[in-house]
């Protein structure tokens, strides 16, 4: 078992305290944590599946557009912030692992050290007709 | 490795008679390797006096800085070495975003705060931007993590042949942690900490004072045993002492917590001039003065 970084760690205690659903991506686009408010949406809970391995976290999570076609893993806000290392933002279909369907917007940005390095990243979600 | 503490107070030198047995002097440790390397750990007020304790013989000295809060440079600028013509000063510090260490120190030591420019040292000078990982100097391992604490601050992992010291001197894992203390994956500085043989940490404040200074980037005498606990220390030292803490009430709040708690660790409160060794093979030796407050 490995220690996180501490800038993840940071980052993970924040979206805790939000009511804002984040979820955080490593490097490898693993899933590392969602916080409590990502879990209706998301349609998991942390306490039960704990992080999630990239592949496994596609399988429970399909992001589609309004025609229930799949978005392309490199086109995907996540994919933006983890490859270029940019911010990027869309408006998608969620399909959550329990099967419920949402619009929502996703904005997701690299979490970069100071020192330099790509540690992960911070991805917000907002359900469209939620507030 | 010998660990000698030259200054243990935090934020703020603070002498005088109540402060005498735990010492006045901001953060500096000395580790002196078995062949007679030495590293200073921070550059606080304590470092004067670490300098008149280099051999005459060094030619070498290396400064390994935490972070650059005014406690852990201050007296930088007063390390005899640095006004040895030949003698090689490495200062290692933290890298940043925003620009070199160099850059960044110079900020204090030039007018006018300090009317010595860094260029302008007699000393063959040497200044290293330290990213997160690992690092050899003379007999040491050194591996540098980013810890919790506001602005880039590291902690070092100081390996000899099996002998770990762990340093980190301003630390708050309870901040970012997730149920401290229960998950270490998510705790700061935990890997660095994993089975030390000492562990030099943060310990400013009370538990009832740390309430109202979450965030600081402190650690809660409480959180600095649980912390050392959940990393499986052989023995903690506690470490920056509040400056508004007489030896009388830092004594008295250690005591308090240790009575609560009762660690399965030897844990005491760093004083200046108290020396730890650590063996390589059979670990910590006792200490050589008094031990205060020490539980085991």
């Amino acid at each position: 078992m490995a220690q996180y970084d501490v800038e993840l760690i940071l980052m993970r205690q924040l979206a805790s305290g939000l009511s804002v659903p984040i979820v955080l991506f490593g490097p490898k686009g693993d899933v590392l944590f969602y916080n409590e408010p990502a879990e209706p949406l998301l349609g998991l809970r942390y306490q039960e599946t704990g992080p999630l391995t990239a592949d496994d976290a596609q399988r429970r999570v399909r992001l589609t557009d309004e025609r229930g076609r799949e978005i392309p893993l490199a086109d995907r806000p996540t994919a933006t912030a983890l490859g270029r290392q940019r911010p990027a933002h869309a408006q998608v279909w969620l399909t959550a692992a329990d099967g419920a369907r949402r619009e929502v917007e996703v904005t997701a940005f690299p979490l970069l050290a100071q020192a330099g390095g790509l540690l992960g990243a911070a991805v917000m979600f907002w359900e469209r007709d939620a507030r | 490795m010998n660990v000698t503490f030259y200054g243990t107070r935090g934020s703020l030198a603070t002498p005088g008679r109540a402060t005498q047995r735990y010492g006045g002097n901001t953060a500096c440790v000395v580790v002196r390797g078995e062949d007679g390397s030495m590293l200073v750990l921070d550059a606080g007020t304590g470092i004067r006096a670490a300098g008149r304790s280099l051999g005459r013989d060094a030619r070498r000295v290396d400064i390994l800085l935490t972070h650059l809060h005014m406690d852990h440079i201050q007296g930088l600028g007063f390390f005899g070495p640095l006004y040895t013509p030949g003698m090689e000063v490495h200062v290692w510090g933290p890298a940043s975003s925003t620009a070199p260490l160099d850059t960044r120190l110079g900020r204090y030591l030039s007018p006018p705060l300090f009317p010595v420019l860094l260029r302008d040292l007699p000393c063959r000078l040497h200044l290293h931007d330290v990213h997160p990982g690992e690092v050899d100097i003379g007999p040491f391992r050194i591996t540098a993590q980013n810890v919790c604490h506001p602005g880039p601050t590291l902690g070092y992992r100081l390996d000899e042949a099996g002998a770990v010291l762990t340093y980190i001197s301003d630390h708050e894992p309870a901040l970012g942690a997730d149920r401290f203390p229960a998950a270490p994956e998510w705790t700061s500085g935990w890997e660095l900490a994993r089975g030390a043989d000492l562990l030099v940490h943060d310990a400013q404040y009370t538990r009832e004072e740390y309430p109202s200074h979450v965030g600081w980037g402190h650690s809660s005498l409480h959180d600095a045993l649980a912390f050392g606990a959940l990393a499986g220390v052989r023995r903690l030292a506690l470490f920056h002492h509040d400056p508004a803490r007489d030896d009388e009430a830092l004594s008295a709040a250690v005591e308090a917590a240790l009575a609560e708690v009762r660690p399965s660790f030897s844990v005491t409160p760093a004083a200046e001039g108290d020396s730890i060794t650590l063996s390589s093979v059979v670990g910590c030796s006792p200490l050589p003065r008094g031990a205060k407050g020490e539980s085991t």
